[in-house]
């Protein structure tokens, strides 16, 4: 069995920061691992551990950056990654879910997986839509928003509990193949031991541009354009407290007495 | 032309996000010079049908099959919907269940898909505003088609008042049994816990912020001596940390205390969606950017390890 997995990492903006042009400058960003992308890798590897004969591979669209967190899903047990780039992918602004989900489609394409982790929506643009979108184009069936997985691979079957508003999950049946999308809390994300770091160098991780994955430029064709960036401004009328802390706790105690609170 | 918006149910009642997208899609109808049209696919469609004749409908349409939500039949009676009645522009939820049929349908019909719409402009094109970063900037995105889907944030607009004199036509679809593949099989309640969190008149409540689930200690003391109650949110829940029924937030609980203290909390919109409702909201949080300070009353930018101590100290803690 195979498990193919999304894995993306995203910008994280700092807390002082200024927008250049269309995005926040590049000063002011770092990158980590997408948090429902790390819960979607630990999911996967649980399978590979639980399961004999599963091959885990990893699937990121991402420039070279990119690597770090891809080095990071094999150090935690990850058989081996993908990574699409091409310079034509560098000159978009934007990627929106359906281009991302084109090129994801090309890999699970040649890979052939039985189930496709993805998160349900990657921090920075939070578009919450890619894997459904890729299990469209794929011809599979799919659940979002997953927050816990059992498998019956003799029934070709993945039971799952969806997570609805309200503290309510829905429990659906999906045949496979599927792609589900992974939700925080499902599992608890180990941390890559130091024996899994040394090996995640050795790990394959092969780059293909859209020509090796038999795509030309037209499947990064979109209509959409992202026009402008720009701080929202402040609808809040917040009264902020300044100082040193013990005047900021004292001037916050007052309002909480004039409250009733604590008394 | 046609706006086409989809309402949304769960166990027997229309969620209030259906009269949200009402009032949207009457605002882009109006802008573009068309009809408002609402679709309602399963549950009890006669009395959902009628529920839906909101101010600024034009006319509903029911497809009636099957109880609940179930994305394979949404995708196929949106789409023969789409197919005959040409919708210039599809308005959906962005909602857990959105999530799980939006993208399929606009993928399906060809429609470019725009997410977690918060503006909608159509002058000439369409202009669509959402929020990225954890809402800490916001974009806009042109669309540059005749045609897209678009998926609307919760509680963005107002819910379109009752009273119009729309038609409700029942729709024909025939679903094709084979292309469903999936069974929802029931449901289930989060267990209760050891608190109701939506009782308590004072929250303190932590975020990924406290960093570590030693750190928590400071938190209870606050607690303690503002006879307070504990809440989180999801990361601290997630983490383990404390239970899911102390999670405040669109999937955990809704709670309106008097006051609800914020700590190392950035305001996240699945947040916000939890605990807007409280009558004074304090934020304490080291980021003078966090969202969280757009919907508070009162705040601290510092850190919170100084801070809580020295407020828990403040009342005899
Ligand atoms: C379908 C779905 C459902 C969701 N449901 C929920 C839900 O029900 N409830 C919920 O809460 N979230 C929910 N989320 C997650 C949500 O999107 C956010 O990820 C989450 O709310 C962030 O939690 P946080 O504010 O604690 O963490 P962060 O966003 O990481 O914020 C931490 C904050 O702490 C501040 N901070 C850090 N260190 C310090 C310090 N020393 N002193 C002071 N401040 C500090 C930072 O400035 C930051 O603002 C949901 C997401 C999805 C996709």
């Amino acid at each position: 069995m195979k498990v193919l997995v999304t894995v993306t990492d995203v910008a994280v903006v700092d807390d002082e920061f200024e927008i250049d042009g269309l995005d926040v400058d590049e000063r002011y960003l770092t990158y980590e691992l997408n948090e429902w992308d790390d819960y979607a890798v630990e999911e996967a590897v649980q399978i590979a551990e639980d399961v004999t004969d599963v091959e885990v591979v990893t699937v990121t669209v991402g420039p070279e950056r990119s690597e770090e967190v891809i080095r990071k899903a094999l150090a935690k047990g990850a058989d081996r990654a993908v990574r699409v780039w091409d310079d034509a992918i560098a000159e978009r602004d934007l990627l929106d879910a359906e281009t991302k989900a084109e090129l994801l489609a090309a890999v699970a394409r040649e890979e052939e997986p039985d189930l496709i982790l993805s998160g349900v929506q990657s921090g920075d643009d939070s578009f919450a839509a890619t894997g459904v979108t890729l299990a469209e184009k794929l011809g599979d069936e799919w659940a979002a928003v997953v927050n816990q997985l059992d498998l019956d691979q003799d029934e070709g079957l993945a039971s799952v509990h969806r997570e609805l508003e309200g503290g309510v999950d829905e429990l659906t049946d999906v045949e496979l193949p599927a792609v589900l999308t992974i939700q925080t809390g499902i599992n608890e994300p180990r941390y890559a031991s130091l024996r899994g770091i040394r090996q995640a160098q050795n790990k394959p991780l092969d780059v293909k541009s859209l020509e090796e994955l038999g795509l030309d430029g037209s499947a990064l064709e979109s209509p959409l354009r992202w026009t402008a960036t720009y701080e929202p401004e402040s609808e809040g009328e917040a009264t902020v407290f300044e100082g040193a802390p013990d005047e900021t706790a004292g001037e916050l105690a007052g309002v909480l007495r004039d409250e009733g609170v604590g008394q | 032309m046609t706006v086409l918006a989809v309402a949304e149910h769960r166990r027997g009642e229309l969620r209030d996000v259906s009269h949200e997208l009402v009032s949207a899609g009457r605002e882009l109808a109006d802008a573009t010079g068309s009809e408002l049209h609402v679709a309602v696919v399963s549950g009890d469609v006669e009395s959902f049908g009628d529920e839906l004749t909101r101010e600024g409908v034009d006319a509903v349409h029911t497809v009636d099959y099957g109880e609940e939500f179930n994305h394979d039949v949404y995708v196929q009676a949106v789409e023969a919907l789409a197919d005959d009645l040409d919708p210039q522009y599809l308005l959906l939820p962005h909602t857990v269940n959105g999530l799980d049929y939006a993208p399929a349908v606009a993928e399906r019909l060809d429609y470019p898909l725009v997410t977690d719409a918060v503006g909608l402009e159509a002058d000439g094109s369409l202009t669509v505003t959402r929020e990225m970063y954890g809402s800490k900037v916001e974009t806009t995105i042109e669309v540059e088609s005749d045609h897209a889907a678009l998926t609307v944030r919760p509680a963005e607009w107002p819910a379109a008042p009752s009273g119009g004199d729309a038609t409700v036509e029942p729709f024909d679809v025939s679903i094709d049994e084979g292309a469903v593949r999936s069974t929802v099989t029931g449901f289930e309640e989060a267990a209760g816990g050891d608190v109701d969190i939506s009782e308590a008149d004072v929250l303190v409540s932590v975020g990924r912020g406290i960093e570590e689930e030693d750190n928590l200690d400071i938190i209870w003391d606050l607690a303690e001596a503002l006879d307070a109650t504990v809440s989180a949110s999801r990361p601290v829940v997630d983490n383990g940390w404390l239970p899911k029924n102390r999670q405040v937030g669109q999937s955990g609980k809704v709670v309106t205390p008097d006051v609800y203290i914020a700590v190392g909390i950035s305001g996240a919109v699945q947040h916000v969606a939890g605990m807007k409702g409280a009558d004074t909201i304090i934020a304490i949080n080291k980021d003078p950017n966090a969202p969280i300070f757009d919907i508070a009353d009162y705040g601290i930018v510092d850190d919170l390890f100084e801070v809580v101590p020295a407020l828990t100290e403040q009342f005899g803690g």
